[in-house]
Order: structure tokens, then C-alpha cells, then sequence
């Protein structure tokens, strides 16, 4: 396979071998910035200054005859919930809008490390708690193929800034479908690794057994390179696994000739959009063709994920948010000199803290309580242990798991902005990899009749992203999605 | 009769180089937040790793403690909001804790059983006072915040405040005994707090309790719970009801002020904290800290007076610190006389290193050296009296015994034939003196021996001395009279 232009590989083959500088390529996706973030919304941060001085060090480095890194001069975007030294770091929250973190999370040193050059930050939901990218303080992003409409959420200026081409990767991260969703409604690719493949060190948390980081890109391959930079043990983070990490761009074009694709029937059934619907039997129809078994797999508690999952991530939220207090560093108000502690609390997170990360606050609080515990968030980890076994299960019929990422395409700004319990829905098919750790992917797989990307889900056996990539490339080689650009860019 | 029923809940730090979760110092007395780093100052993103020495002396106290150390334990999250605890949550451990079901017999041979003990971390401090605008404004030192603690609870089994103070202090002796921690309460290495009811004598059901906090030495916990106990007794007394709350002992006034009530009780909000994995220790692990343990300072006690002949009271006062107890045996090995080694040790070590401000393990003495002190007294080389200035001499110069009394001639003369020419000396030379013991005036022989020490300055065998004169004085002719066969 070639790498396509503009892609991760290509742009590396180009700065590695010095066909072009890694500061004629950084100046060129900062021109792309600049020209079309104003539509878009996409960057919270564009920290052009660090980046062309990054991109300088690499051409540096590489005409002083050092190897390049495996990802020599690619402009890289980082959700705005990853910390990077010295880059303002705001997590798309007021309570943090002048945070600048004295250090660097682990995907971003290995990142710096095969040579990356970090762009900026990209806007999100507040606390990556949403689906559309309309709960940040920052506005909401715009979906390149459609302005009105949503990218997805939380990791919507990612998929955003990957689909317009202004950057060939942006790293996301994917609670209960964070990374996948996105990707969906902007037609591009994303990865969510196995729970413990990525270490979490410097993302700041939302609920810390469902969160993993991962890439987004516009083609399995490209994913697969970055995966292979980010992943492994990571001594900072107590839950990465010392599992080895293979090159995942190895084995991608082995085809799906003898792999079997299960299918749970029952669970896609109603609510799901029609050209979704038949876009995902196309899809699977595609996984025929090309030699693999198609097979009914059940998933017969697949249905409970959606309230076990908003059961455990608002308790783990409501803990992991209660640093942000005003006392060490982020917004605090103003005080008049009688005001007393509580007021401090209670006035930093009052004006820090958008409605719905209030909103899951409290949620995760009583979830938390007392006399509650049992018949909530033990309730939820029990679903959690069965979600876990029903998918063993799965897994002993079939290989890959194939789901539409979304059930619908990518709905308008606004239309879900009233009601949460409708915007929670729309993660049905996405929280069950988080819930059970599992490693899942989302890659292109049609289009509406309107123009709207349609994605396809699959999810893989724990830490075997290797074949959950490799029938993830076969599918993206039988299908020209990954090719078609967005009007936006 | 009231009868007072008392548990205690004790937090002590364990002597680790580093905290809980991350590479920052845990010395103590640091410039404010210089020991800090993004994971004890709960920054964003922000993520703990476990300190596996902490874990060593967890494991280690259980087992001193006699507790059972379960395989696999849980880290919980405990959530409340204080400036000083930066996450808005403590590290702690809930339903599953590192160890259960121990005990410990004090003196008096109550037995109090532990019920648990459970890894956590510290918080920071809330600076009050002390700061140029303290009127108006909380400081935060972070320093403490993930320093390694251990809980330790009790059920509650204790029935006084004497023998509250005396469970917390036997139970500081074993932490600092095996190492895993420092005993210094001044500095909040070692905290206590104490759930106290009170009931009729006779009563098995448990009165209401009041958790009494701030208790801080063996002292305070006396104080505070005679105060506390005088306290419920009167309210029952009265016809009154306990309330259940918690109350804070105020050492200046003497007195228990309530802090909150029951109603106002936090709810903590416990749940498995997701950053940690379950604590899994093997049991080879388990068993090799305890193999490691040293004896404790009960065993010991025991063995001293059974192998070593000594008194209990001896004993109890050797085993106050594991290097003092060892410095003992070492003594008493190398002068063969473990009583001797005792009296020394109570009396002139003991005493000298108080007033030099040393501690037994830097002492300039070693035990070996003070063997080879007692050996010499034992052997008659020396007196006793004689012994007390070269154990000075040991003292500041480091020197042998045997080294200090070659050097300095200092050994006893106990050769008969110089004994002998020391008193016909005496007596030649005082014979007014002579004449008069001999008219009768047994008095003046004590002036006469000491004529004899004088002459001898001071090195003559005190009793050869006493025996060669008398023999003298009291006998009419020229007779020599050996050392050993004189008359009385």
C-alpha cells in the first residue's frame, strides 16, 4: 500500500527523506488553521510559536544525520484534556481557562519523541462529557461536511481538524465513545485501544476505568503508526498493562479471508437510522465478499450499558472533578473578605463548571451516597462483569464484533442540545467497549443521501488491536470512503 | 459504678524514603511545598503509583501486630473537601483493608484485638497561624500530602484512660521497635483518636459514643479521656442522653469541645478507587517480611527475665527500644554477668548518654567494650569505684577498658608482699595512731585504711588492704600473716 498524500506515513517519507522540511509542512497545516478554524472551531489553543521551533529541531536533527522517528515532522493536534508543558491545557472549561500544566502526559513525550510536532489543542465537550462538542466553553465545533450540523462529541475538534486535512492525525480521548463518534460524523478513523493499552498519565480524567486514549486519522494505517508510538507500560499509570506492544502496521494487509465477523443482530434493531442501517448492511455485506464468515454473536445485556454507563462514569466524574476547588490553580473568584470557604468552593465550580458537567456532578455524587451505593453503582459494575462475560462469549464465535458506531448520522447543532437523556442514547452502540475495555474502531462506511459520514464500529478481543486494525484496513481497502474529502477545509 | 469502654483509631507514618503514590521526600520539616509534585499537589491529569516499601512496612506492623494479612486489598477513594487534601479525595483503603484480626497484650494482660489495618495517605497542612497575613488569610503546605500512613483500629476493649495511654504507648514501642516508624509525635509521625462510651458496671450493651480527636501523646490521651469519661458519667448520671458526635480535646483548657454532630456526619462517599489496581501481595512475600521481623519487645521482655536472670522492672527497661535491648546482650554476652551489664547499663549508660544528649546508637561506648569493663571489675583488676572513672575515661576517648588501666596503672594491687609493705609503711609512719587503736580506740582503723588507699592512691585491694592491717594491728609479735587467713 502507499500512503495516501497528506498522510501520516506520507508526510513522515517526505521529512524523513527530505523532500520537504518538517517546517514547510508545520506552516503549511498552521496556514490551514488560520484559513479555516474560524469556521470551524476546531483549536481551543494554536501554539504555532512551539510547533515551528519543533518542526525546526526535527529538520535539525535530520540533517545532522540522526534517524528520523516514526513520526518525523507530522503535524500533530492534542484534544484539550491531554496535558502538554507549557500549552494551556483548558479541557474546554471555564474552570480552567488559564491552566498551563508543568508537564507533559506520557502519549505526549512519545509523541515529541518519534518526532511529532504539536499544533495545538483541540476544542472538545467540557470534561469530554458530551456527544455533540456542544458543552464546551469555547463554543461548539462545526462539522466540515455540514456547518449546522454536529462533528460528534466529546472529541469533536479532533475529528474536525482531521477530516478538513488542516492536521493528518489529532489524538482523542474515548470514555464511551469520545473518539468513536466523532470519527463517525466526520468520516475519518478512530481508535479506541484496549483499557491499560495507553497510558493515561496527564489526561485529565473523567471517569478513569473508561477512559483511554487514542488516534484519529483519516486511514487505518495511519492510526495503526500512531498507535504503535503511544502505546505500552507506562510506570506513571498504575493501570497500563506490561502488555507487549507489536507494530500494529505490520499484518494490515492480510485481508479478512477466514475471519469471522460477528454480528449481534438483536441489539442493532430499533432506533437505529435507516441509511445507517443500511449502510452498516453494506458493510457487512463487504466483509462477505472479501472472505470473511459473517456470524450471529448475542450481546443480551447490551441494552443495560447505557444506564450502567452513566451510572459509573457521573460516580468516577463526580470524584475525579472535586480537585477542581480554586484553591491551587484554575479559575477562582473574586472574594469579599467575610466570605468563607464554602463560598470559594461553591463559587469557583458555580462559575467554573458548565450545566452538564453540573449535571453529572451531581448525578455521580448521588449515584456515590450513602444507602444508594448498592442499588446504583454496584448495580452498574455488576452489569459492567456480565457486559464483560457476554462479550467473552462472543468472542469465542466470532473475531471482530461489527456495530454502526452511531445510530444515527450526525445530528444538527442544537436539535439534542435540550435533552441529555436523548444526547445519551446516541452513545448506545459506543459504551460497551469502555464498560468491557475492549478495543474498538470506527471507520468510514457511506454516506447519506445528504452528504453526512456514516461510520462503522468494530470492536476487538482485549488487546488485540492487531486484528481488530488489520479487518478495519481490509474494509477501508474494499471501500473508497476514506478517500472523499469534506466541501470545509 | 460507671464503667468506660474505649477504642482507638491510630494513624502513623511509615518511615519511607518517599511518599505513597509518588518520588517526592517525606522528611520532615521542609520549606513549605518544596516536597511537591503534580501527583501530591492533585494536578490535572495527574496519576498514582504505589510505593511498594510502603507497602513492606504496612505488612510488617500487621504482622508485629499479629493481625492477618489478606492477599488481595482495595484502594478506596474517600471523598471530601478540605484546602489541604488537593484531589478532593484521600487514598485510602474501605471494605477490603491490607490486614484483620489481630491483637496485642498489654502489661496488665488485657487483650485488645485490632480489627483492622488499612494503607492511606496523608494530607497536606492548613496553616493558620504563623504567616505575615495569617489575620486574613489559610496558608497549604503540601509537604505531608501522600506521606505513607497506616490505621490502625482497635475494638473497643479498653476500659480506661491509663490503659488507653498505655495500649498507644506499647503500641509506638513495636512500630519504632520494627522500623516502620519513627515514634515522634511532636512532628505528627504518630496520631490518635479514641471512640469512648461509658455504662453501667455490669452492662454488656455499649453506651454512646463520642469520637475524641487531637490526642496527640500518651499524656492527651490520658487527659483527654479521664475528661471525656468524667464527662459522659456526669451527663448519664443527670439523666441525661451522650450525644454521638465527635469532640475535639483542647490540651490548653483541658477540656473536649464538640465538633460536629452525628446529623453532620460527612458521607464520605467510598467507592474502589479506579487509579489503583487491587494491592495483591503473595503470601511468600507475606511470609518473608515476618520472617524479617525482629523479636518484639514483649518476647524479649520474657526472655530477658527467663534466660538472663533478670528482674522484670530490669527487663521492661532494656526493652524500651530494639537497640537498647540488643546493646544489652551484647553487653552481657561479652562480660558474662548479665546483671552487671544491666546495672551498667541502667545506671552509667544511660545516665551519661541523657546528659550528652546521645542516643544508645551512637553511643562511643560499645557493648563489647563495656563487657571488657565488667569483666575487669569481675576479675578484680579494678574496683567498682575505680570502674565509674574509666568508664568516663571510655567515654570520651573511646578507649578499651583494659587499654585506659594498662595506660594509666590504674590496676589494683592485690600482690600480698606490696600490700603488706603499703601498711608496715602506714603503720611505721602513724604510730600515735597505732598506739591508740592498740589502747582500744577501734575507731581510728577506718582513718588508718584510708591512709593505706592514700598511699596506694587509690589502686590497693580495698579488702587484701582491711585484712593485712587489722592482722597487724592485732597481733603482738612480728608474725606475717597471709592474705585470706587473718582473724576477724
Amino acid at each position: 500500500m502507499s500512503a495516501p498524500a497528506e498522510s501520516v506515513r506520507a508526510i513522515r517519507d517526505d521529512v524523513a527523506t527530505g523532500r520537504r522540511s518538517a517546517v514547510d509542512v508545520c506552516t503549511a497545516a498552521l496556514a490551514r488553521i488560520d484559513a479555516a478554524n474560524p469556521r470551524l472551531n476546531a483549536f481551543n489553543t494554536v501554539a504555532a510559536e512551539g510547533a515551528l521551533s519543533a518542526a525546526a529541531a526535527v529538520d535539525r536533527h535530520r540533517a545532522a544525520g540522526e534517524p528520523p522517528g516514526p513520526l518525523a515532522g507530522v503535524p500533530i493536534a492534542i484534544k484539550d484534556n491531554l496535558c502538554v508543558r507549557g500549552m494551556r491545557t483548558t479541557a474546554s472549561s471555564k474552570i480552567l481557562d488559564a491552566f498551563v500544566p508543568p508537564y507533559d502526559a506520557t502519549v505526549v513525550r512519545h509523541l515529541e519523541r518519534a518526532g511529532a510536532v504539536i499544533l495545538g489543542k483541540t476544542n472538545c465537550d467540557e470534561f469530554a462529557m458530551g456527544s455533540s462538542n456542544e458543552n464546551s466553553a469555547y463554543g461548539p465545533v462545526r462539522n466540515p461536511w455540514a456547518p449546522d450540523r454536529t462533528p460528534g462529541g466529546s472529541s469533536g475538534g479532533s475529528a474536525a481538524a482531521v477530516a478538513a486535512r488542516l492536521v493528518p492525525c489529532a489524538l482523542g480521548s474515548d470514555t464511551g465513545g469520545s473518539i468513536r463518534q466523532p470519527a463517525a460524523f466526520c468520516g475519518i478513523v478512530g481508535v479506541k485501544p484496549t483499557y491499560g493499552r495507553v497510558s493515561r498519565y496527564g489526561l485529565l480524567a473523567f471517569a478513569s476505568s473508561l477512559d483511554q486514549i487514542g488516534p484519529m486519522t483519516r486511514n487505518v494505517a495511519d492510526a495503526a503508526l500512531v498507535l504503535s508510538v503511544i502505546a505500552g507500560q507506562d510506570v506513571a499509570d498504575a493501570t497500563s498493562a506490561p502488555e507487549p506492544v507489536p507494530d500494529f502496521s505490520e499484518g494490515l494487509d492480510l485481508g479478512v479471508r477466514g475471519l469471522r465477523i460477528g454480528v449481534p443482530r438483536a441489539f442493532i434493531g430499533s432506533g437505529v437510522d435507516d441509511q445507517v442501517l443500511g449502510a452498516f448492511e453494506a458493510a457487512v455485506d463487504r466483509f462477505r465478499e472479501a472472505g470473511a464468515t459473517i456470524v450471529d454473536v448475542a450481546l443480551p445485556n447490551a441494552a443495560a450499558a447505557i444506564p450502567a454507563y452513566y451510572l459509573v462514569c457521573t460516580a468516577e466524574a463526580s470524584s475525579n472533578l472535586a480537585r477542581y476547588d480554586g484553591v491551587r490553580y484554575g479559575h477562582r473568584p473574586v472574594l469579599a473578605p467575610d466570605d468563607t470557604l464554602q463560598t470559594l468552593y461553591d463559587r469557583t465550580r458555580d462559575e467554573g463548571f458548565g450545566p452538564e458537567v453540573k449535571r453529572r456532578i451531581m448525578l455521580g455524587t448521588y449515584v456515590l451516597s450513602a444507602g444508594y451505593y448498592d442499588a446504583y453503582y454496584l448495580k452498574a459494575q455488576q452489569v459492567r462483569t456480565l457486559l464483560k462475560r457476554e462479550y467473552e462469549q462472543a468472542f469465542e464465535r466470532a473475531d471482530v464484533i461489527a456495530m454502526p458506531t452511531s445510530p444515527t448520522p450526525p445530528f444538527r447543532l442544537g436539535e439534542k442540545a435540550a435533552d441529555p437523556l436523548q444526547m445519551y442514547l446516541t452513545d448506545v452502540f459506543t459504551v460497551s467497549a469502555n464498560l468491557a475495555g475492549l478495543p474498538a474502531v470506527s471507520v468510514p462506511c457511506g454516506f447519506t443521501a445528504d452528504t453526512l459520514p456514516i461510520g462503522l464500529q468494530l470492536t476487538g478481543r482485549h488487546f488485540d488491536e492487531a486484528t481488530l486494525l488489520r479487518a478495519a484496513a481490509a474494509y477501508e481497502a474494499a471501500t473508497d470512503w476514506a478517500t472523499r474529502a469534506p466541501p470545509l477545509g | 459504678m460507671y464503667e468506660a469502654v474505649i477504642g482507638l483509631e491510630v494513624h502513623a507514618h511509615l518511615l519511607t524514603r518517599t511518599k505513597m503514590f509518588c518520588g517526592c521526600s517525606t522528611a520532615f520539616g521542609a520549606r513549605p511545598n518544596t516536597q511537591v509534585c503534580p501527583v501530591c499537589l492533585g494536578l490535572p491529569g495527574a496519576l498514582p503509583v504505589l510505593n511498594r516499601q510502603a507497602v513492606d512496612c504496612a505488612i510488617k506492623a500487621s504482622l508485629a501486630l499479629g493481625c492477618r494479612v489478606e492477599t488481595e486489598s482495595v484502594f478506596a477513594r474517600k471523598n471530601y473537601f478540605y484546602p489541604d487534601l488537593p484531589k478532593g479525595y484521600q487514598i485510602s483503603q474501605y471494605e477490603r483493608p491490607l490486614a484483620v484480626a489481630g491483637g496485642l497484650t498489654l502489661g496488665d494482660a488485657t487483650h485488645v484485638r485490632i480489627t483492622r489495618v488499612h494503607l492511606e495517605e496523608d494530607a497536606g497542612k492548613s496553616l493558620h497561624e504563623g504567616l505575615a497575613d495569617s489575620a486574613i488569610k489559610t496558608g497549604v503546605d503540601f509537604n505531608r500530602s501522600g506521606v505513607p500512613l497506616i490505621e490502625i483500629v482497635s475494638e473497643p476493649d479498653l476500659r480506661s484512660a491509663a490503659q488507653a495511654a498505655g495500649f498507644f504507648s506499647e503500641l509506638r514501642a513495636i512500630l519504632v521497635w520494627i522500623g516502620v516508624n519513627d515514634g515522634n509525635m511532636e512532628e505528627g509521625s504518630l496520631r490518635c483518636d479514641a471512640n469512648v462510651s461509658v455504662r453501667p458496671a455490669g452492662q454488656s450493651s455499649l453506651g454512646t459514643k463520642t469520637e475524641v480527636k487531637n490526642l496527640n501523646s500518651f499524656r492527651h490521651v490520658e487527659k483527654a479521656l479521664t475528661y471525656e469519661i468524667e464527662r459522659q458519667i456526669e451527663v448519664v448520671r443527670g439523666g441525661g442522653r451522650v450525644r454521638q458526635e465527635t469532640r475535639l480535646w483542647d490540651g490548653a483548657s483541658g477540656r473536649t469541645q464538640p465538633m460536629r454532630s452525628k446529623e453532620d456526619a460527612q458521607d464520605y462517599r467510598y467507592f474502589p478507587e479506579p487509579d489503583l489496581p487491587p494491592l495483591v501481595v503473595d503470601a511468600a512475600r507475606i511470609e518473608a517480611l515476618g520472617a524479617a521481623l525482629p523479636e518484639l519487645p514483649a518476647a524479649r521482655r520474657e526472655r530477658f527475665v527467663a534466660a538472663h536472670g533478670l528482674p522484670p522492672y530490669d527487663a521492661g527497661v532494656l526493652t524500651q527500644s530494639a537497640g537498647l535491648a540488643d546493646y544489652f546482650e551484647r553487653t552481657a554476652a561479652a562480660a558474662g554477668n548479665a546483671k552487671a551489664a544491666s546495672n551498667w547499663i541502667m545506671g552509667e549508660l544511660l545516665g551519661m548518654l541523657n546528659d550528652r544528649h546521645a542516643t544508645v546508637e551512637t553511643a562511643p561506648i560499645a557493648p563489647d567494650a563495656l563487657g571488657g569493663l565488667i569483666a575487669l571489675i569481675d576479675r578484680g583488676t579494678i574496683s567498682s569505684a575505680m570502674a565509674k572513672d574509666v568508664f568516663a575515661r571510655m567515654y570520651d576517648t573511646g578507649q578499651s577498658a583494659a587499654a585506659i588501666v594498662e595506660a594509666e596503672g590504674l590496676a589494683q594491687i592485690g600482690d600480698a608482699d606490696e600490700v603488706a609493705a603499703l601498711v608496715d609503711r602506714v603503720v611505721a609512719a602513724n604510730t600515735p595512731v597505732v598506739a591508740e587503736y592498740r589502747d582500744g580506740k577501734r575507731q581510728v582503723f577506718g582513718f588508718l585504711v584510708g591512709q593505706v588507699m592514700k598511699a596506694s592512691g587509690g589502686r590497693v585491694n580495698p579488702k587484701l588492704a582491711n585484712e593485712r592491717l587489722r592482722a597487724v594491728l592485732d597481733r603482738d609479735g612480728d608474725v606475717a600473716v597471709t592474705p585470706g587467713t587473718a582473724q576477724r
